[in-house]
């Protein structure tokens, strides 16, 4: 067993600490309080390759594993630059996943060189109002009309659909009553969004403010039969092939607001003297520390082994969930402490941990709730009666 | 016209660095190391040099242990050509490293040997001016600026109250300062390029010199710790601390 980086592991890691390092916490709580998308930070990351990461070398990426983008999106969190960081890359680091399976080759030749340098966003458009977690009884149809599909509905929480040029779609293109099974007559489709027939609406939210998540509102949109990601009605299994790296990545994300939340309230613990001692000497200010401290490394442990295993080509379907479980779990706590551990002024923006306690949050409930990661565990890995 | 730098592994300017118990040293067990800051502005300049068409070649040199090979892909990955290790696991010291390298470039046949003007862990600052030496090159030490023109190289050195111009024949060694330039990042595709370049591994037997250090270290000691300031009352007060305690003025 070896748990060392390889060297060029080491590198990326080291490289993109330096790039996210021009970037403070402070461009990151304007960003924030602005609800500004952080494109200085973004094309310093495009200019650098970044997000071409995974991207196979033969469309302009990079052709590297889940395990490297998930170094990249941590070191990027872990920066302080949390999920207004990470969010605003993250859908072109993996996003495309399923048009790299099961695109058109004239399909990829198109797009994934231009989001792999950064000029085209994509936005992930899954789920829906009246859905929610329940993916195949989504209402959003595309019906045929000629070379055309007319798409009509409504998606929500469709993050970064005001800055993206084109969004990969799931809709209903046979109604479930005709089918045998829920999963099948799903179609993918990579749609245009900034067209007259899209309405975008944000959404005010708790935080990551810099990335808004819109309510979007499909009136007859045509795209081309061209724009149909691999075949018709299989596209709830090209989803479900990318879900694993989402679940990964966004584990790794957590971690690093884990961490970049400890690193402060370390710090903090040191310095604040009250009752003439630094506070971290008392043990209910220590000890609280430690266990976050701990949590997180044991949730890297299973961050690493899920994308280890999902670039050996291994299923890894239950430790994608319990990565994305642990870390969420384990970020969520450490900001918390970190809140805590400063006192009033944890509630103050300017010590920046409520920050990361706001956007932590998110990874309980995306991309998939903890809820929905112990119905996967006790039905698929326990074996346990499915609940619902 | 082919460049030679050399690079040294150091610990990273932001670990807190503890001395070991027995004061032999400071304590490198899983310290992060980098490429000295110095170096890698170096490694920048003669990158530029070659993308300005100055330079055709970019030849990264360490000496020192096995693991150096991760600074020296570093600078694969920040544009180098090819890199060399001249490895051994003694103390490397400035003679030392200056003699292997003056080995090295009598097969090397470089035309610019660009140091870092010093390491950030040792802070020795002779290493280019003892490799000078040994091979009786001109050395440009601090340079703020380099130009290289008709055979001829421009140097301008940061010296004690302000700048020097000099200009020196070729081969030259130069020792680059802070202010020479502002190093890129590596891209990710130069990253995964640097895996593929040529890295030859020496030692110093094969190269014919002696790298026994010269220097005995006695003791390493930490700083003193500082202690916390006061506030004083009066000006008055201040004269009679710095006289009498501090003892800093007469
Ligand atoms: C900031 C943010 C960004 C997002 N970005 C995107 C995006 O870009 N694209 C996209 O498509 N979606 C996006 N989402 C949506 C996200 O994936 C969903 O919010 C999530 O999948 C949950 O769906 P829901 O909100 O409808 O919750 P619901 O499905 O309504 O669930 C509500 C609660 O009930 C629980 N629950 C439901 N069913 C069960 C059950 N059977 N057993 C136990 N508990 C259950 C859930 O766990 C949850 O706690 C984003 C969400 C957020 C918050």
């Amino acid at each position: 067993m070896d748990f060392e980086l390889t060297g060029e592991q080491q590198l990326i890691r080291d490289t993109v600490k330096k790039v996210c390092a021009e970037f403070p916490d402070e461009y990151w709580a304007k960003c924030d309080s602005e609800h500004r998308f952080p494109w200085d930070f973004y094309n310093a990351m495009a200019a650098g390759g970044w997000l071409g990461i995974a991207i196979p070398e033969a469309y302009g990426g990079s052709g590297q594993g889940i395990t490297e983008a998930s170094l990249v999106l941590e070191e990027v969190a872990s920066s302080g630059a949390a999920m207004n960081g990470a969010s605003s890359l993250h859908l072109s680091i993996f996003g495309m996943h399923p048009v790299v399976r099961h695109g058109s080759e004239e399909m990829k030749q198109t797009y994934l060189p231009q989001v792999a340098t950064g000029e085209l966003h994509v936005a992930f458009g899954v789920t829906e109002p009246d859905a929610g977690t329940d993916t195949t009884s989504i209402t959003t149809t595309a019906r045929r009309e000629g070379d055309h599909y007319i798409v009509r509905g409504r998606k929500v929480w469709m993050t970064k659909a005001l800055d993206s040029q084109r969004v990969l779609l799931l809709v209903r293109t046979t109604p479930i009553e005709k089918i045998a099974k829920r999963t099948d007559g799903l179609t993918l489709l990579l749609a245009e969004l900034q067209r007259p027939e899209v309405t975008i609406s944000p959404i005010d939210k708790v935080g990551r403010n810099a990335v808004a998540s819109c309510e979007v509102v499909y009136d007859d949109l045509p795209v081309l039969v061209t724009d149909r990601v691999g075949e018709e009605g299989k596209g709830f299994r090209y989803l479900l092939d990318g879900l694993n790296a989402e679940r990964i990545l966004v584990a790794a994300e957590a971690l690093g607001i884990g961490r970049a939340a400890i690193n402060r309230a370390v710090n903090y613990a040191n310095e604040r003297v009250v009752f003439n001692r630094p506070i971290g000497q008392n043990q209910g200010i220590a000890f609280p520390l430690g266990e976050a401290h701990m949590r997180l490394e044991a949730a890297e442990m299973m961050i690493r082994k899920a994308s280890w295993m999902l670039d050996d080509g291994q299923p890894c379907g239950a430790e994608a969930n319990m990565a994305k479980w642990l870390a969420a779990d384990a970020a969520c706590q450490a900001a918390d402490q970190a809140v805590q551990t400063h006192g009033g002024y944890g509630y103050a923006k300017e010590y920046h941990v409520e920050r990361y306690w706001r956007e932590a949050r998110m990874t309980r409930l995306a991309p998939i709730s903890q809820e929905m990661v112990l119905n996967y565990v006790t039905e698929h890995v326990l074996g346990l009666p499915r609940s619902y | 016209m082919k460049v030679l730098v050399p690079v040294k592994r150091v610990v990273d300017a932001n670990v807190k660095i503890r001395v070991k118990p027995d004061k032999s040293g400071v304590d490198l067990t899983n310290v992060k190391m980098t490429v000295n800051p110095f170096c890698e502005i170096a490694i920048e300049e003669a990158v530029r040099m070659k993308e300005a068409g100055t330079a055709t070649e970019v030849v990264a040199v360490a000496v020192g242990v096995s693991a150096c090979q991760e600074q020296l892909r570093t600078c694969l990955a920040l544009g180098a050509d090819r890199a060399v290790l001249i490895e051994t696991d003694v103390d490397i010291q400035p003679l030392g490293v200056a003699t292997a390298l003056k080995a090295l470039q009598e097969k090397e046949q470089a035309d610019i040997i660009l140091f870092g003007k010093q390491s950030i862990d040792g802070d020795n600052g002779q290493t280019g001016q003892m490799f000078a030496a040994l091979t009786g090159m001109p050395q440009g030490t601090f340079a703020s600026e380099v130009t290289i023109e008709n055979g001829k190289a421009y140097v301008t050195r940061e010296v004690d109250g302000g700048l020097q111009k000099i200009s020196t024949s070729l081969p030259v060694v130069i020792t680059t300062d802070l202010r020479l330039n502002e190093p890129r990042y590596a891209s990710l595709p130069n990253i995964m390029k640097a895996k593929k370049k040529q890295m030859d591994i020496f030692t110093p037997e094969e190269l014919g010199v002696d790298v026994t250090p010269t220097l005995e270290v006695l003791s390493v000691e930490p700083p003193p710790v500082r202690a916390a300031g006061i506030k004083v009352e009066s000006v008055e007060e201040l004269v009679d601390k710095l006289k009498n305690e501090a003892k800093v003025i007469p």
